[in-house]
């Protein structure tokens, strides 16, 4: 019987929840194919951690060696690309975060695998692929229709599955060794975590939070007047950091930080996954936008289309105390 | 230091409405202004800052249209020295690979220390051509990257990954790097400038130029069959607040103080 290979994420010692939406993605495809559910997970004194996918997979390989610490490309690649080459599964199914963006355009050049980057949802027919992608930030579906192949490699957006270690399954443990290490170029060093910061944007109640649609940093002042008149912390999407019109600390998302306020109000942000990642748990979303079609109005609760600096001001008016 | 960088022009989106052309394979772009990509902007600046402080020279290289020329002097006018223009002529429904193998044709043949690409297209958003061309010439890597300081022989980078965490990496040189935004604040390019960089001259190279085989790019190297486009289905979505300005703030005031227990 044929199988999926998921390559399981963690860091820190801990498992990432990309980990779990891909069994959940690949259990389901496993079903509908008839083929069993293997997760491979790399690491150096890992095997209690790997024992949590038990409940979620048919299989879970455990590699274990110095060299596997820490996510390097280079490491991956060499236990990949022997993986791939000996079980040939149908599929391989990489997170499309930090470290499978770095990892699945090498891996397909050198095991010879069709790869699609960044699905949000996949069908496998037999030795047909069908997948969807997401373009245009997220303006544009894209469905794709692969050219047949035995095996196939993909990148799997963040959040488009439930996740969930028990997904009844009771998975067989079992261990690989390392293969061989040549050739290896890259070298970790270390992990940075951010440095110390002027306000903690998770633990406010209110988030006023100003996009790229505010248009210049001689703007941000309106915004700032509208959070101060509500008590609201300020934050922002990624551009506007980018820009350094505030402070990186300030940013939401996957690169930046997950808040879960009250009440979150987005100003001129598009909505793009990585934004949504870091908001969509907050008890109540309002966004205005002047794009009635973008994606921030799917997970907000109530919507403004509107410019920003014509709401904003005259919102502010409203909480002016006499 | 000598650098190369793929830059690549793309439809501005961010304030437009899209449609899909007729056959579904593409989007309506006649009345879409082009920009660069926006992570090459960055990695073009960060080219140009290591070019500044280290002396060599920066090559960039664009596989597209004739139009295409302008994402080329925009580089050249933020500091590149030479620019490289490979015609699309037969690149048409190309993955991935297919552009990459075009770029690799060029690239192989040139001197660097450092080839940059930016982490992903704004359009396309595979971000997977920068990888596939560190792949394709054998080359160490790293994506994502949001910090560079080059010292003797090798490169100590800073990746960035999830939740404000980075991670510092070194590559032996020469090494290929995708450049992720806001690794620093790029240069801004005014009209006087694009003017002063309008007589170098650029190289212009295609397909057959490169040995390419029509079988190896397009939509026959590609391994995609065929793609559909279309317009997001609208979900659940919010509920959009109708009436005047003052009814819409009132409501919007009102929704603030009931879920934010605002006074
Ligand atoms: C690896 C990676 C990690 C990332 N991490 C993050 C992250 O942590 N956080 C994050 O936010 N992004 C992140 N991004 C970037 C993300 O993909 C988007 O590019 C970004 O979120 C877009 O920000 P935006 O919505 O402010 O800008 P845009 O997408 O440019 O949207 C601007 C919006 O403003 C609207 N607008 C324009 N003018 C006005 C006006 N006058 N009034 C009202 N509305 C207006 C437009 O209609 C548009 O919807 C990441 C990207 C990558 C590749
Ligand atoms: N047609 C192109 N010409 C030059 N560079 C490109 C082209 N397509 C992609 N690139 C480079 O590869 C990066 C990643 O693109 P992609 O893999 O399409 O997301 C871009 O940021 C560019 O630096």
């Amino acid at each position: 019987m044929g199988e999926i290979l998921i390559l399981a994420e963690h860091r820190d010692s801990e498992i990432r929840d990309i980990t779990f939406e891909m069994l959940t993605l690949a259990n389901r495809l496993g079903e509908e194919n008839n083929l069993t559910v293997t997760a491979l997970f790399p690491g150096y004194g890992v095997s209690a951690l790997a024992g949590s996918l038990k409940g979620a997979c048919d299989r879970v390989l455990v590699m274990e060696a110095p060299e596997l610490e820490n996510y390097n490309a280079d490491t991956y690649l060499a236990v990949l690309e022997g993986l791939i080459r000996e079980r040939k599964p149908a599929l391989t199914v990489i997170g499309h975060t930090a470290q499978g963006m770095d990892l699945a355009p090498a891996l397909a050049i050198r095991s010879g695998v069709p790869l699609v980057t960044d699905c949000v949802d996949v069908i496998l027919k037999g030795e047909t692929m069908d997948v969807q992608r997401q373009i245009y930030s997220g303006k544009i579906q894209a469905d794709l229709v692969m050219k047949p192949s035995e095996t196939y490699l993909i990148t799997l957006r963040p959040g488009c599955f439930p996740g969930g270690s028990e997904q009844g399954k009771s998975a067989d443990m079992e261990s690989l060794s390392p293969p061989e290490w040549t050739g290896l170029r890259r070298q970790f060093v270390e992990y940075l975590e951010a440095e110390l910061e002027d306000v903690d944007i998770t633990a406010a109640d209110i988030l006023v939070s100003v996009g790229r649609g505010i248009g210049k940093m001689e703007n941000i002042p309106v915004v700032e007047a509208f959070a101060n008149a509500i008590g609201a912390t300020l934050s922002c999407s990624r551009p506007v950091a980018d820009k350094e019109w505030l402070p990186k600390s300030r940013q939401v998302g996957t690169s930046g930080k997950t808040v879960k306020p009250k009440v979150y109000i987005a100003l001129g942000i598009s909505g793009a996954f990585q934004h949504q990642a870091g908001m969509k748990n907050a008890d109540t979303v309002i966004a205005v936008n002047t794009d009635p079609k973008a994606p921030i109005f799917n997970v907000a609760h109530y919507g403004i289309v509107g410019e920003i600096l014509q709401v904003v001001p005259e919102l502010t008016e409203r909480f002016k105390k006499e | 230091m000598d650098i190369v960088v793929c830059v690549k022009q793309i439809p501005d989106v961010t304030d437009a409405e899209l449609d899909v052309n007729k056959d579904g394979t593409g989007i309506d772009t006649e009345d879409l202004e082009t920009d660069i990509n926006e992570w090459d902007n960055y990695a073009v600046e960060d080219a140009v800052r290591l070019k500044e402080a280290l002396g060599g020279k920066v090559t960039v290289i664009t596989l597209g249209d004739e139009d295409s020329e302008d994402v080329l002097r925009h580089a050249l006018a933020m500091g590149a020295d030479k620019a490289i223009l490979i015609d699309e002529g037969g690149f048409a429904f190309s993955d991935a690979l297919g552009i990459a193998k075009g770029l690799h044709g060029v690239v192989k043949d040139l001197d660097f220390d450092l080839l940059m690409t930016g982490v992903q297209s704004s359009d396309e958003g595979w971000g997977q051509v920068g990888l596939i061309l560190a792949e394709l010439l054998g080359l160490p890597y790293a994506s994502l990257v949001v910090g560079v300081e080059p010292g003797d022989g090798q490169a100590t980078v800073l990746r960035e990954l999830e939740n404000n965490t980075q991670e510092k990496v070194t590559l032996p040189l020469p090494a290929v790097l995708t450049v992720q935004t806001g690794i620093n604040v790029p240069r801004y390019v005014s009209i006087m400038g694009i003017q002063k960089v309008r007589k170098i001259e650029i190289k212009e190279i295609d397909a057959g130029d490169l040995g390419l085989e029509p079988d190896e790019i397009g939509a026959e190297g590609s391994s995609v069959a065929s793609i559909r486009l279309s317009l997001p289905p609208v979900g659940e979505g919010a509920e959009i607040l109708e009436g005047s300005m003052a009814q819409i703030c009132d409501k919007t005031a009102q929704i603030i103080r009931d879920k934010g227990g605002v006074a």
